[in-house]
């Protein structure tokens, strides 16, 4: 199935001298400039001339400006894959130039970043158009339009870049937008902490990030990938000093860059803020939180491909923190109850499985997850969207059940969703919704590396954690669109009463999209054409995705799509070997475990609904340590926030006002003042004359020290 | 190269002390009953020189030649024994004069209406504060520097100690004593110097080899002087109670020039006259940096006072400045540089964003303020512009200084880089905490509900500092085609020194 091409990529390391075009030099590079400058043309009309101009007129520019980008990017991505187009760079305008620490404001037009291309801007514009329907009754359109549009200028900056300055750019400028839009609804306390805690958590990352970049700088002399890929095989082997300690010199640098990918994209130990960045308008978890910008440290390691190749240290860390994160996220969403954590913490999930792809060699295959991802996952949030738009403002599934008859087209598209990112598909056929092909083939690549101990430990990561994802994942069908209809009575009670044995009144419970929107009384109901169609097109991509694309991103045709912008080492022949795996059981297992995750929560959630609800009520150690998230928040909260406090308040109150200022300026000052104030009411003189008489004093001692030195 | 106008230079500098002397003549020849007319004329004559200054600053800089490292503008009068009248710019000074004279009519703006007392007085105290910081920069002169640069405290201490809030005397005998403590030190140095090497002239000490053995008292007594003015952890503690009690303008000029002499006395004194001694105490300046950085941003985040919190802030950020300086290289001096003009536009726009809201509620509590976003929408921008910014985000100008000194800062120890980069993630916390509890959430306090939004003359102020900081994180050249000459020579002699 696959050729021999996959083992020739190891010889073409050096890639060919690329063309470097200025913005209005040829047809082509003006294209690419509007694709990624358009989003911000439409932000900073609706930012700054929002409130003049209105609501309507700054949707429609906004999005229409997203559509054009969209289009752009689209024929960019066919012509680089069919049209036979070679990658080039347009550079703008010169950045930084000291000393070799080189940047410019460029757009990298490769494999990697036109796939990014169209990933981003298609999710990007369908959100956008989706949220004329979900934001209709919000009063500040003009900002969420020009937040999103922001953004989406951010991120295609970020995976245009061609050297570390301008991804670092990116990297916090989505931050920023990030930031932003879970604070959208800033008067909500929740939602401004929310948006903090996001912005530091990542900056826990960019700490790495720029640490690696540096790492990175004074081994290479150079921060631009073009002149940095080629070094890099020459640079084996070689140590590098780092805080004392000797270090392998890339091993290093890939590992600091990977801290930045683990803030990024939400990964065990950095990814307490994923969650509760739901506190932002849903159609920004679909875009942001879900299809496009936690996905950017999955990118960054797959555009980095030529030095992890030659970081086996730092590829084993990738390969396991994925592996990690994959069965951890999991574990906490089959005992949430808000919709969209739910779905948040499967979003932490399916990023482990892209990274541990990428720690067993398998970036074709993390890029063509990613790539999946993004259209069943938006699809999945922009679903639930629609439910809680639907069930005005609900996000707990408890309350929810038998919404199929009300929201028929949501649950229709949702279950699409869901059997897209359960990966159901019939093996060793070409039949199969998205997620089959690029999930099955993660869990195989891991097996190919089944005689290493992080290839085992992804695989066996790997297909428990397919078993949890199809178990909640049709838990959450189930819960909202079948059984009974707990929003009948519950309604119009607005206190979270005890419904398992935990009081929802928690946090978590209240992370409700508050939208401005008010009717308790009516029933649920199916939201508008402009949310649903966008709704139609991601499912479309769900289901159709994987079977179009996958002979390009991990099949026969790989190496002539992927190029020079992903490299695997010599010993890499991950992609080969996957194609060649003779157990039959590997192959098997994975629909094996979708298909009991799925009777699971078909027999729990459906046959017998009290039964989880008793599990819950038991409050047993484990079900508690699941559904506390494994007490991150909490001991992040006792050790991190406390200690910086109790350091802030030593510092200030202790070291400066106690220690300085009393062995300093109070002593001399608050006797001189004393004395100055009686001198003020007697209208002698004046502080200065104080001032003056030290300075004398002063003068006089180091004359007399200065006299003694010589 | 011959100046377009002669005597550029001297022109720039004294131009607003010419504004001043304008001010005080029509003040006696006014009578007594003129005082709302004398304010006015004040207000304006102050306008319209620091405009003036601004204009020629900007016509020097055109004429500046970026490929010379050396001084330019030149002007040589000898004066009195070694002491002589010696003015020049290089590509490190003639920014900060632009960057002063940049800010001054802002301060000026920023005092239209908020300044109600003695107005003449208070215009006079600025333009001289001009002239004298200015001075700062251009003199080439030991002697004439430190003339400048001790005058400079002299308005600087009247601004606080007369248009300052309650505590201000304290505040202002706290600065007054910590300062003039550090420059008596460096005066005595000076004189040493004088005796040795038998000028006063700048370059001509530059070139002059002191004795390995006396480089670090000498290195000492000047870094004492900076050290404060910067100011480094841990004589900083007279910089938060200064702005707390300073007028907005009064804050504005503190933290966007003032603590600039501090690193810019380091690259023109330390670094390049006192090499050995330079790289002797590089370690104890390293040190005291990131403490710097990582112990204020710390403090920062405890308080409770909008304006302390960003004095703190502002220690925080200069100790990338001297970390990057005293790392010695390239990228850590250019980053350094770039710091200092980038933190000048920043912490100047921060405080004039405290000074929007002290005008209108007179009070500087972070308590007393929450939602202030619903109610404010243009400040809010304005404020979130300026607070990520400091932050460092990219595309700001802050990120630039940031990431070069801390690169620079990498390969002189990477432990140094380490813990000032974690600097990144507190800034994040407290500037983002701050934002938080004064813009976001529910409009609690009804007083918040009695004045509107940026007037015209505030958005006339802030949109040149957005300018500035979007235009310097962007294209950051702006500053580095200027600064890359004169920097490379600094850091190529020090380097061939300390290396030989």
């Amino acid at each position: 199935m696959l050729t021999a091409h996959v083992a020739e990529t190891a010889h073409s390391l050096a890639p060919a001298a690329q063309a470097v075009l200025s913005p209005l030099s040829s047809g082509m590079a003006t294209l690419v400039t509007l694709c990624v400058f358009a989003p911000i043309v439409g932000a900073a009309i609706a930012g700054f001339f929002g409130r003049r101009i209105g609501n309507i007129p700054s949707q429609f520019i906004t999005t229409g400006l997203l559509f054009v980008a969209c289009a752009c990017g689209w024929y960019t991505f066919i012509q680089h894959t069919w049209g036979g187009m070679a990658d080039f760079t347009v550079q703008i305008l010169p950045f930084i130039n000291i000393d070799g620490f080189k940047s410019a404001w460029s757009i990298r037009i490769d494999a990697l970043s036109s796939t990014m291309l169209i990933v981003v801007t298609s999710v990007s514009s369908l959100v956008h158009l989706y949220s004329w329907g979900y934001m209709a009754e919000d009063p500040s359109r003009p900002r969420f339009f020009s937040y999103l549009s922001l953004f989406t200028f951010a991120m295609l900056m970020l995976v245009t870049a061609a050297d570390f300055m301008q991804l670092f750019f990116g990297w916090e400028g989505v931050g920023l937008a990030s930031y932003l839009l879970i604070g959208f609804w800033f008067h909500k306390d929740s939602a401004s902490s929310a948006a903090i805690k996001a912005f530091v958590v990542n900056r826990v990352g960019d700490f790495g990030f720029a640490l690696g970049i540096m790492t990175v700088y004074w081994q290479f002399g150079t921060i631009n990938f073009h002149e940095f890929f080629p070094m890099i095989a020459s640079h084996q082997g070689q140590t590098w000093e780092f805080l004392g300690q000797t270090f392998s010199g890339l091993d290093l640098a890939a590992f600091l860059l990977f801290i930045g990918a683990m803030g990024k994209s939400a990964q065990f130990f950095l990814h307490t803020w994923l969650p509760d960045a739901m506190e932002g308008p849903t159609p920004v978890s679909a875009l942001i939180h879900a299809a496009t910008m936690v996905t950017a440290g999955v990118y960054m390691v797959c555009l980095l491909s030529p030095l992890f190749e030659y970081a086996p240290v730092a590829k084993m860390i990738v390969a396991y923190v994925g592996a990690i994160t994959a069965i951890f996220a999991a574990s906490i969403g089959f005992t949430q109850n808000d919709i969209k954590r739910v779905i948040a913490y499967s979003t932490c999930s399916q990023l482990g499985y892209m990274f541990f792809a990428a720690g067993v060699g398998a970036y074709q295959a993390a890029m063509f997850h990613l790539f999946t991802h993004a259209f069943f996952k938006a699809l999945l949030f922009l679903g639930a969207g629609s439910v809680i738009h639907g069930m005005h403002h609900e996000q707990d599934m408890r309350k929810m059940g038998g919404l199929w008859k009300y929201l028929p087209v949501t649950y229709a598209v949702m279950t699409i969703g869901t059997i897209a990112i359960t990966g159901l598909g019939i093996p060793f056929t070409e039949i199969g919704f998205a997620g089959f092909f690029s999930k099955d083939a993660i869990i195989e690549a891991a097996w190919t590396q089944h005689n290493t101990p992080q290839g085992m430990f992804a695989f066996i990561m790997g297909i428990s954690a397919a078993l949890l994802t199809s178990f909640y994942s049709w838990r959450l069908v189930a819960m909202t669109f079948h059984g009974k209809k707990h929003w009948e009575h519950a309604h119009d009670d607005h206190h979270h009463e005890v419904i398992d044995g935990h009081d929802a009144a928690e946090p978590d419970a209240h992370a409700h999209d508050d939208h401005g929107h008010h009717g308790h009384d009516h029933k649920p109901h199916e939201s508008p054409w402009v949310m649903l169609t966008p709704l139609v097109v991601l499912a479309f991509g769900a289901v159709f995705a994987g079977v179009i694309f996958a002979p390009y991103f991990i099949g026969e045709k790989a190496h002539e799509f992927w190029g020079h912008a992903i490299f695997t080492g010599p010993h890499n022949e991950v992609l080969h070997e996957m194609h060649h795996i003779t157990e039959t059981w590997v192959k098997l297992l994975p629909l094996a475990v979708t298909l009991l995750g799925m009777a699971l929560a078909w027999y729990y959630y459906i046959l017998r609904p009290n039964l989880p609800k008793k599990m819950a009520a038991n409050d047993g150690p484990v079900y508690n340590f699941l559904y506390h998230k494994w007490y991150f928040d909490e001991i992040y909260q006792a050790t991190f926030v406390r200690l910086t406090k109790i350091l802030g308040d030593f510092f200030w109150k202790v070291l400066d006002i106690k220690i300085i200022d009393n062995l300093g300026p109070n002593g001399a000052a608050w006797s001189a003042l004393k004395s100055a104030k009686n001198l003020v009411k007697t209208q002698t003189g004046y502080v200065y004359h104080y001032a003056f008489a030290m300075f004398l004093g002063v003068v006089g001692l180091l004359t007399y020290v200065f006299w003694m030195v010589r | 190269m011959t100046p377009a106008i002669p005597n550029l230079l001297s022109i720039v500098t004294f131009a607003p002390l010419f504004g001043a002397l304008v001010i005080t003549v029509l003040r006696f020849m006014a009578r007594k009953d003129d005082e709302a007319i004398i304010a006015k004329n004040a207000k304006w004559i102050s306008l319209w020189t620091t405009l003036i200054t601004l204009a020629l600053s900007v016509v020097m800089l055109a004429g500046f030649n970026r490929a010379d490292p050396g001084y330019q503008f030149e002007e040589h009068y000898s004066w009195f024994g070694p002491v002589s009248y010696h003015m020049g710019v290089d590509g490190i000074s003639i920014l900060f004069v632009v960057l002063t004279a940049f800010l001054m009519p802002l301060c000026i703006l920023a005092s239209w209406e908020s300044i109600k007392e003695r107005i003449s007085e208070y215009m006079i105290a600025f333009l001289l504060l001009e002239t004298l910081v200015i001075g700062v920069f251009t003199s080439l002169d030991m002697f004439l520097f430190y003339i400048f640069f001790e005058g400079g405290l002299v308005p600087m201490f009247l601004i606080i100690g007369i248009w300052g809030g309650k505590d201000r005397i304290y505040a202002s005998y706290k600065f007054f004593l910590y300062t003039l403590l550090g420059s008596v030190l460096m005066l005595a140095a000076m004189l040493y110097m004088v005796n040795v090497a038998g000028t006063a002239d700048i370059p001509l000490l530059t070139k002059f080899a002191f004795a390995r053995e006396v480089q670090p008292f000498l290195w000492f007594a000047f870094f004492a002087s900076f050290a404060v003015k910067m100011p480094m952890w841990p004589v900083h503690t007279w910089l938060p109670d200064a702005h707390v009690q300073a007028p907005t303008a009064g804050s504005v000029m503190l933290a966007g020039i003032l603590l600039k002499l501090g690193g810019y006395g380091f690259i023109r004194f330390n670094l390049p006259m006192f090499p050995y001694a330079s790289e002797m105490f590089a370690p104890l300046v390293m040190a005291l940096s990131v403490i710097a950085i990582v112990v204020t941003s710390l403090i920062a985040f405890r308080q409770t006072d909008i304006k302390k919190l960003i004095a703190y802030s502002s220690v925080a950020h200069m100790g990338f400045v001297t970390m990057g300086i005293f790392a010695g290289n390239k990228l850590g001096v250019e980053g350094a540089v770039f710091q200092m003009i980038s933190h000048g536009v920043i912490s100047g726009a921060l405080f004039l964003c405290v000074g929007v809201v002290y005008d209108r509620w007179h009070t500087r509590e972070i308590a007393f303020y929450g939602g202030v976003t619903k109610l404010m929408p243009h400040y809010a921008f304005v404020f979130l512009l300026f607070t990520m910014a400091n932050v460092g985000l990219p595309g700001t100008s802050g990120f630039i200084g940031e990431i070069t000194s801390l690169t620079g800062a990498y390969k002189w120890g990477t432990w140094v880089a380490f813990v000032a980069t974690s600097g990144v993630i507190f800034s994040a916390v407290y500037a983002l905490t701050l934002f938080k509890r004064v813009m976001f959430g529910e409009v609690v306090n009804d007083e918040l509900k009695k004045y509107p939004d940026l007037s015209l003359r505030e958005i006339i102020i802030f949109t040149p500092l957005i300018i500035g900081t979007i235009a310097l994180g962007i294209y950051p050249a702006f500053v580095f085609n200027i600064t890359t000459a004169s920097v490379d020579q600094v850091v190529a002699t020090y380097q061939a020194i300390i290396g030989g």
